[in-house]
């Protein structure tokens, strides 16, 4: 994996701020901001009726023969999830206004960041499984596009490609098992497949639907072996990272596990799905966040550690785990993305994220202190913030987890004692302590771009104080929505002392012990992880540049350029397939009814054979010529026997034309080369190809006259002709008529054929070769 | 071709020939004939005029360019197809009147098909016509 | 009567067949124009073979007509066949000067000459 990802600093640098935004950008902006405050208004206005578990529904056809419907429904989880996009949206619009100014696609970024949340939006919002699917993927190519937004820089498309592919194959696997889910249960509306409960899981498909499913949702949110992609895509710009990499999009695959939770939940097959991925995701990615110099790097990492901790209380159906789920959702949501913003700022006004390089910012950056260090400390789990809350509950579920509690706990105390020390990083050697050695002198930013992570930090000490505000509106709902049932939920800062809060104290001592021998722990990290092998991105690499590889061997193989060598291949493959088809399927042939050869049709027969072998053999143009005439003119006599008049008449036309046009052409052209003999090994293969391909069509053609026809169309033709279309020349009449279109096709045909030839024949060619 | 005989007869010829490639097509929808094989008589009659007098008098014969003709020619086919959905019918739906009709007789039929058909024969026409000509003049 | 007609296509899809793969560009075109005739005969003979009876409709016979479906298909068939090996005489006649050769391995390998990067690997 690429270690360090450059600031993006230098190409938003100071010289384009002075020059004003331009009108698009504004407008742009306008539209963003909005839509985005529209919508939380919205959710806002529902919740009262939302928690009170009447959900907000609409319903309206859409392509009602593959049974999508454009169904949304908004439940508890919906909202909870409609809100967090839409208010979190409304600040990073507004920090990316202050952090992008005059950058000359300002317009496009807010742009594809108002799409991003539409589909974000009608991604949690949908209950037809079709719907939810489409906007699944509309979010995967709204997020290509923003991680690339600095498309100029490879390592920006590197990663941008990357999580296209890793989340788009995830989606290919999830539109599969949905798919199947929906004719396994009958229904394609979510909300009918969740009323149907556990039932799911008794079906044969079961493990299938389960593993493509859960496909989609551990590439999206990044878990165990697909987590490679979301460090790497901290290549975007920071308030794409803080909106798509904290907050949304990889809680999209979060959002689907506790969607589907009480349709394929409550297995062991699910437990042990996510408890594993979750765990693993959880334990690797801690290493490697204390491992990070980079700030922004270093977030990243511990959001795929909070998504694995989510994915791992995702996997038992108890109320408490549920909670623990949505609570640390809610304030992993609040910290990340205030942290996320934070780092935009830092980057922003000293050029680097190094945090060996910063210090004591506080003295330069007051107000974005204040988030980082408010943002900081409820991600440590500090009471009274909101993140002491979630780290409780997070603790009071691993507890209660029946099987393997050590297990988790220990793996949750580790990750939090993490998170601690990463807490302490940010508090103690970037904003409030630490030693600078920055060249420039580093200015606070506007107030657009503290005010997001101001806010944010802020609810988290406020919800975190007053528990009440979120408790009974927001999480609760979700957690019923996930469980589907009715959940009573309180939260409070206080709970005595008890397992949760030993265990607290224990997290906070490793954490601050980790973070005073930070150096060394990155270190033995480092050692470690060198003696693993690092799988997951290497394997990203071999496959990808495999299937490059392949394509181009195959490309270089098959596209030679050299005409007899395609043909050789085309043929080769027509007299393969159809033997293999003709002894897999013999043409049953019955002799009975056989037609008596009469002697003219003999005759020509006899004459066409022979005029076909003389062209085969013959080495003068002359003779050619004449013998391909002999050939035209039987088959017009054919046509002509057999009642296809109007066909013979053009036959002998054509044949005509043929040979003024041969003749014409063939002046200019020199006579044919004395055969080689060094061709001649080469002069079997074609032979054997061609005595093949003959031999093969001599069977089709007589299983094919055998075998009795369906004169439907035939007999439509033969009654209509006069009758409707007033002709008696049926073939014609077909031609004008019933398949006018097909002909009027076909003249286009001829027409296009003309005018190229006319085109071409005016060409003017140097005799060294056009190009040169 | 500087043959007097041949240039003589060729002359007769292609009066003859255009003459029966308007026949074959007028009466393709009854008996044998039609645009394309009245196209293709009236284009070889074009040619062993061609072949006699050079493509300078092919080009004068035709009076019009004959990238001119097959562009004519489509645009007649789609007219037959188009006048249809005037009256709400499919594209290219057959449309007749009958000229001089009585009970027992329906009379001259005319109807869009045979539009079309005239389409398809200025098409192969001028497309056939148009390829030798190209071909004479640059060789 | 099918047996003959099926050897005939046979022996003509053989001898266009070995035409195609000959290295002379005016052979493949002969081959080209043999195999357009051939297909038509295809068609037309699959689509059932009746002696006479052209499909024109006389009032009062109700005469077995020959099957008008493929007639129709073929008679486009060869016109636009026509167009086609039209085009690629011309198309010969050009590659020829421009080339000099009508040998399509020489043809092929003049190409390269031209364009060095052409059988690079794509980036």
């Amino acid at each position: 994996m690429p270690a360090e990802i450059s600031p993006q600093t230098n190409a938003y640098s100071n010289s384009e701020i002075r020059q004003g935004i331009n009108n698009s950008a504004k407008i742009a902006f306008a539209c963003a901001l909005a839509s985005a405050i529209a919508f939380f208004v919205a959710y806002l206005s529902q919740i009262s009726t939302i928690s009170a578990e009447i959900p907000w529904t609409f319903n309206t056809q859409w392509v009602p023969r593959l049974g999508v419907e454009l169904a949304f429904r908004v439940d508890g989880l919906s909202l909870l999830f409609g809100l967090l996009i839409s208010g979190i949206g409304i600040l990073v619009v507004i920090y990316s206004y202050g952090y992008f100014k005059a950058h000359k696609s300002h317009d496009r970024l807010q742009w594809l960041l108002l799409a991003f949340m539409l589909s974000m939006l009608g991604l949690v919002s949908s209950d037809n499984i079709i719907l939810l699917f489409i906007f699944w993927e509309l979010t995967t190519i709204t997020s290509f596009l923003l991680v690339g937004f600095d498309h100029e820089n490879s390592n920006a498309r590197r990663s941008a490609l990357q999580a296209l592919l890793v989340t788009g194959g995830g989606g290919l696997a999830l539109l599969v098992g949905l798919i199947m889910l929906a004719q396994a249960s009958g229904t394609y509306l979510l909300s009918e497949i969740i009323a149907a409960g556990p039932a799911i899981a008794e079906h044969e498909h079961y493990p299938v639907i389960l593993t493509l499913i859960l496909l989609g949702a551990f590439t999206k949110s990044a878990q165990f072996p697909f987590h490679f992609w979301l460090p790497n895509a901290m290549a975007a710009p920071s308030p794409v990272s803080a909106y798509l990499h904290s907050a949304t999009m990889v809680k999209a695959g979060i959002y689907l596990m506790m969607r589907l939770q009480p349709s394929l939940g409550g297995t062991e097959e699910w437990f042990y799905a996510l408890s594993i991925a979750g765990g693993i995701t959880a334990v690797w990615s801690s290493m490697m966040a204390l491992k990070q110099n980079d700030l922004k790097l270093m977030l990243a990492w511990t959001t795929v550690m909070a998504l694995g901790t989510i994915t791992l209380f995702l996997a038992s159906n108890l109320q408490i785990a549920a909670l623990a789920a949505v609570t640390f959702l809610v304030v992993h949501a609040f910290y990340k993305c205030a942290l996320f913003l934070v780092i935009g700022n830092v980057d922003k006004s000293t050029g680097t994220r190094d945090f060996n390089k910063l210090g004591s910012l506080v003295r330069f950056m007051p107000i974005t202190t204040v988030g980082a260090v408010l943002a900081a400390l409820s991600m440590a789990g500090i009471p009274p913030f909101l993140g002491f809350i979630g780290k409780e509950l997070k603790y009071e579920g691993a507890l209660a987890l029946a099987e393997q509690p050590w297990l988790i706990v220990a793996t949750a105390v580790a990750a939090n004692a993490m998170m601690v020390a990463i807490a302490l990083t940010f508090i103690f050697r970037v904003f409030l302590g630490g030693q600078s050695t920055i060249t420039r002198e580093p200015k606070e930013v506007s107030v657009l771009m503290w005010i997001g992570p101001v806010l944010l930090a802020t609810a988290g000490l406020l919800s975190g104080i007053f528990p009440d505000l979120i408790a009974q509106s927001f999480i609760q709902p979700a957690v019923s929505s996930i469980l589907a049932t009715s959940s009573e939920v309180k939260l409070s800062l206080w709970h005595g002392v008890n397992g949760p809060l030993i265990l607290s104290v224990i997290t906070v001592a490793i954490g601050t012990l980790l973070f005073f021998k930070l150096n060394l722990v990155s270190q033995a990290i480092n050692n470690l992880v060198e003696k693993l092998p690092v799988i997951s991105d290497n394997a990203y690499e071999v496959l990808l540049n495999g299937t490059q590889s392949l394509a181009s061997g195959l490309t270089n193989r098959l596209q030679t350029g050299s005409l007899s060598h395609y043909l050789t291949i085309v043929f080769s493959v027509f007299v393969v397939s159809v033997t293999a088809t003709l002894l897999y399927q013999p043409v049953a042939m019955n002799f009975t009814n056989l037609t008596a050869v009469t002697p003219l049709i003999a005759l020509v027969v006899i004459f066409m054979m022979g005029a076909a072998l003389v062209l085969a053999f013959s080495n003068t143009r002359l003779l050619s010529i004449c013998a391909l005439g002999v050939v035209g003119s039987g088959v017009a006599v054919l046509f002509l026997v057999f009642g296809a008049i109007d066909v013979a008449i053009t036959q002998l036309m054509v044949e005509t034309l043929f040979v003024v046009l041969i003749a014409t052409v063939l002046i200019k052209l020199p006579r044919f080369p004395e055969q080689k003999n060094s061709a001649k090994g080469r002069g079997y293969r074609d032979a054997f190809i061609a005595i093949a391909a003959g031999v093969v069509m001599t069977i089709i053609t007589l299983g094919v006259s055998l075998t009795p026809l369906d004169m439907t169309v035939t007999e439509f033709f033969e009654a209509n002709s006069l009758v409707k279309a007033y002709g008696r020349n049926i073939v014609n009449v077909i031609l004008v008529d019933f398949r006018a279109l097909d002909t009027l096709g076909e003249v286009a045909v001829v027409a296009t054929a003309a005018m190229a030839v006319i085109a071409l024949v005016k060409v003017r060619v140097h005799p060294q070769g056009p190009h040169s | 071709m500087n043959s007097l005989i041949f240039s003589t007869i060729s002359r007769l010829l292609v009066g003859l020939m255009l003459l029966f490639s308007v026949f074959l097509l007028w009466r393709g929808h009854n008996e044998p004939g039609g645009g394309f094989i009245g196209g293709l008589v009236a284009a070889a009659g074009i040619i062993v005029y061609g072949l006699a007098e050079g493509p300078a008098m092919m080009r004068k014969l035709l009076r019009v360019n004959p990238r001119t003709l097959v562009l004519i020619g489509l645009l007649t086919a789609m007219f037959a197809g188009i006048l249809p959905l005037l009256q709400d019918n499919a594209f290219l739906t057959g449309m007749w009147m009958f000229i001089g009709a009585t009970a027992t007789d329906k009379g001259l039929a005319l109807g869009t098909p045979l539009i079309f058909d005239i389409g398809v024969y200025l098409v192969v026409v001028g497309g056939v016509a148009g390829m030798v000509i190209a071909l004479e003049e640059e060789l | 009567m099918e047996i003959l007609l099926s050897l005939l296509v046979g022996v003509l899809m053989s001898v266009s067949v070995w035409m195609l793969l000959s290295r002379n560009l005016v052979k493949f075109l002969f081959g080209l124009v043999l195999i357009s005739n051939v297909a038509n005969l295809i068609i037309f003979k699959v689509g059932g073979l009746t002696m006479g009876a052209p499909p024109l409709i006389v009032d009062g016979i109700a005469a077995e007509y020959a099957n008008s479906l493929p007639q129709a298909l073929v008679l486009t068939a060869i016109v636009i066949g026509f167009g086609l090996v039209s085009f690629t005489l011309v198309l010969a006649l050009k590659a020829y000067q421009a080339i000099g050769t009508l040998n399509v391995d020489e043809m092929t390998l003049a190409e390269k000459r031209q364009d060095p990067d052409d059988s690079s690997e794509p980036s």
